[in-house]
């Protein structure tokens, strides 16, 4: 008989035959044995953050660069409430993580004991799954459950519950090899009949467009969706989510499409006649108003793994229920032999009409400014690292100009919080993409207003020396805000002003780290030169940009994807 | 669904969370006792109860979900109503639970307990049927329903 072991060593066990090499945490009372059996052991490593948010932030951050299960460990009570907006962001987003909370023990439960909250019930709704583990002899099963959820079928974050005896009662060690669950199968494999339907509808086309979201990026199928598109010669266009998915700076490529997307991507999706969603939701955020969505008829394919996301919020013609890679791969094999062909002439017209639309640059911006543009800051970011660089995003209008300037060409380069839109996410975010990367640059696009809403993580960089980026777009305003202010509400700025900042260059000196502080727009490009060349120090650039920028093109609530305010 | 504790509560939280309506929820283990089986029933357009089946089917504890209205169907309640039964009530109450096919399990000088099994709309025929002011206690336990004839929900 094999010797026992107890549920803290059994938990520190299961991570290591999953191969985690890093988890993001933050001790207590409830996980103390559980850090112990951290500490005797060199396999997992451990990172402390500052906050428990920063974990989960963290977290992501590794998962989204690296198609890994990120793997968080939290206390209970406090500890798990500050997950919180960390386990939402990831579940909006569809992010694999494994939350490993403590809980008090088992016989405290429902007493209102120190530092109990009722995780299983707050988190329920913002997580994939979660559990709590009552005895010690299921502990090993349902992390493995924990794991394979997480990562299968639609991703998301998924919560084990730990109450501290359990981490001390004593079983047999067995790691099963695979879960099997009758009430969780995943649909990985397209329906053929659907596949072949899609492929006829796609070369009907006349004015075709593809549209692509973040289940592109989640199931690593960009080189599937390039193939794809150049086979056919569509355009394309990307969600805040899929930028990656297919190459920014081809020709086929019309940007990002949405609220603050292209003229030429928000045009040729309200105009297409056939319309190829591929792992993207129909966010409001990405369609405007669904009414005037519907003015103009197209016929729609959507492949999407997860069947409530088709048919949600626009009614689609031909639904794939499958995973993007082997749905493409399948597709385009059926493209390839199918006798018809697109249509060239009407190709050919709708790329005339595109190119028109594309002529009205719709993301112009004053580059003899004396004041530094936003815009320009991102644009030399991009080429400062060759467009090569691991860029996370806070939430604001710096997040957005980071999506329409920085061309992304690759997958997993983008990394920020789209559906919960967390302020907060994009420090600790990258602290998480540079652990999984260490010899990538690593950049993080904030605004002096998101990166204090996590800004003890400098303290975390430090301690780990994680040499990032910062690019801190100061405009003084909570510019986002401010912007919907001036259009909506009648240029009232109710608290959107940033009085009282702190001096950013001498707080990152204060952590040991280096500060620039740049104001005019000749000195932008030497900065950011001189910070990558920083290799193994964290520099935090603080750009002192214009005021009143704001990011256009915008489509108004309500309105319709062809109804932008352009500049 | 997986008969296992939150199962449950997973599906009213997606409900509440989701801002669709249950009209009644009836749920107890089969005769797998791994396996629990719920009836809920909803009001929705075809949409919302595309929707609401999807949502369902995510649960990971969910193993399957059917829309009974898409056959034909076997549709049960049982009610227990206590009403007041004095003097000339008594008989009146009493034909009306025979018409009804519901018997009397109760009884006291000042009242009459009633057992009654039918469709959700039979059981409120029933009440409608009785005096509004003689009704002093009703419970239910809301739909649970079934396919008709061979037809089985496999799992
Ligand atoms: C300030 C702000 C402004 C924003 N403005 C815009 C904007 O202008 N334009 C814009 O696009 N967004 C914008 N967003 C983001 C927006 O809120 C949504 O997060 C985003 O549009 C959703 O992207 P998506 O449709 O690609 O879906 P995601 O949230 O990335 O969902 C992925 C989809 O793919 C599916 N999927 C996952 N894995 C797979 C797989 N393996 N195979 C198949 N399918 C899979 C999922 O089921 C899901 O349906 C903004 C956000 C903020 C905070
Ligand atoms: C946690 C959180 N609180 C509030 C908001 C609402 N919000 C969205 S953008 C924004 C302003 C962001 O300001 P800043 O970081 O300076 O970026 P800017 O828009 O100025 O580029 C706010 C308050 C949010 N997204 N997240
Ligand atoms: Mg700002």
């Amino acid at each position: 008989m094999s010797v026992e072991l107890t549920g803290a060593e059994i938990t520190i066990r299961c991570l290591q035959e999953e191969g985690v090499q890093c988890i993001f945490g933050y001790p207590g009372g409830a996980v103390l044995f559980i850090y112990d059996e951290l500490f005797k052991q060199d396999k997992v490593r451990h990172i402390l953050v500052r906050h428990e948010q920063a974990a989960l932030h963290a977290a992501d951050g590794y998962a989204r660069s690296s198609n890994k299960v990120g793997v968080a460990l939290v206390t209970s009570g406090p500890g798990l409430t500050n997950a919180v907006t960390g386990i939402a962001t990831a579940y909006m987003d569809s992010i694999p993580l494994v939350v490993i909370s403590g809980q008090v023990p088992t016989s405290a439960i429902g007493l209102d004991a120190f530092q109990e909250v009722d995780t299983v019930g707050i988190t329920r709704p913002c997580v994939k799954h979660n559990f709590l583990v009552k005895d010690v002899k299921d502990l090993a099963l349902t992390i493995k459950k924990a794991f394979y959820i997480a990562a299968s079928g639609r991703p998301g974050p998924v919560l084990v519950d730990i109450p501290k005896d359990i981490t001390q009662h004593k079983t047999q060690f067995v790691y099963p090899d695979k879960v099997v669950m009758r009430s969780y199968n995943p649909v990985i494999k397209g329906h053929t009949r659907q596949i072949k339907k899609a492929a006829e509808l796609i070369l009907s086309a006349k004015r075709p467009m593809i549209y692509a979201g973040g289940g592109v990026i989640l199931s690593d199928a960009a080189a599937q969706l390039t193939e794809l598109t150049q086979l056919l010669n569509f355009p394309c266009t990307m969600t805040l989510m899929g930028l990656g998915g297919y190459p920014a700076s081809d020709r086929q490529s019309l940007g990002m499409l949405g609220m603050h997307g292209t003229y030429e991507a928000n045009m040729a999706m309200q105009y297409c006649d056939v319309l190829v969603a591929v792992g993207a939701r129909f966010d409001d955020r990405v369609i405007g108003n669904p009414k005037h969505f519907y003015n103009e008829n197209r016929k729609i394919v959507h492949i999407d793994i997860d069947p409530s996301s088709i048919s949600k919020r626009v009614k689609v013609d031909v639904p794939i229920v499958g995973d993007v890679l082997d749905v493409l791969k399948e597709l385009i094999k059926v493209l390839k032999t199918e006798k018809e062909k697109t249509d060239p002439v009407a190709l050919k017209e709708w790329w005339k009409q595109i190119e028109l639309w594309r002529e009205r640059d719709c993301l112009k911006f004053d580059r003899e400014s004396k004041i530094i543009k936003p815009q320009m800051v991102i644009e030399k970011l991009f080429h400062a690292t060759k467009g090569d660089a691991f860029v996370t995003s806070d939430v604001g209008q710096h997040q957005m100009w980071a999506a329409q300037f920085y061309k992304f060409d690759k997958p997993r380069r983008w990394i920020n919080s789209g559906g919960l839109g967390t302020m907060g996410f994009g420090m600790p975010a990258a602290m998480g993409v540079q652990l999984a990367n260490p010899k990538g640059k690593v950049a993080c696009i904030t605004g002096e207003a998101s990166i204090q809403m996590c800004i003890q993580e400098l303290s975390t960089c430090k301690q780990y020396k994680l040499p990032l980026k910062i690019v801190n777009l100061n405009n003084r305003y909570m510019g986002m805000v401010r912007q919907w202010q001036e259009f909506f509400h009648g240029n009232r700025y109710a608290e959107s002003y940033m009085d009282a900042l702190p001096d950013f260059i001498k707080l990152a000196e204060s952590y040991g780290h280096v500060g620039i502080r740049i104001e005019h727009p000749e000195d932008v490009e030497d900065a950011l030169k001189e910070a990558f060349k920083l290799k193994d120090r964290l520099v935090f650039m603080d750009f002192i940009t214009d005021q009143t920028e704001n990011v256009f093109p915008m489509v108004p609530g309500g309105k319709g994807l062809s109804e932008m305010i352009l500049v | 669904m997986e008969n296992e504790a939150g199962a449950l509560s997973r599906v009213a939280g997606l409900f509440s969370a989701r801002g669709y309506n249950i009209e009644s929820l009836s749920v107890a283990p089969t005769e797998d006792p791994t396996l629990s089986r719920m009836t809920l029933v909803t009001i929705g357009s075809d949409d919302v109860v595309e929707q609401v089946t999807k949502q369902l089917n995510k649960l990971i504890e969910v193993v399957k979900v059917i829309d009974l209205n898409d056959g034909n169907h076997i549709e049960r309640e049982l009610m227990l109503v206590k009403v007041r039964a004095t003097e000339s009530d008594r008989e009146e109450i009493k034909r009306l639970t025979e018409i009804f096919r519901g018997s009397i399990i109760d009884v006291t000088d000042k009242s009459y307990t009633i057992e009654l099994t039918g469709t959700s709309s039979k059981l409120d025929a029933f009440l409608d049927a009785v005096k509004r002011s003689a009704i002093l206690e009703t419970v239910r336990t809301g739909a649970s329903g079934i396919g008709r004839g061979d037809w089985i929900l496999k799992v």
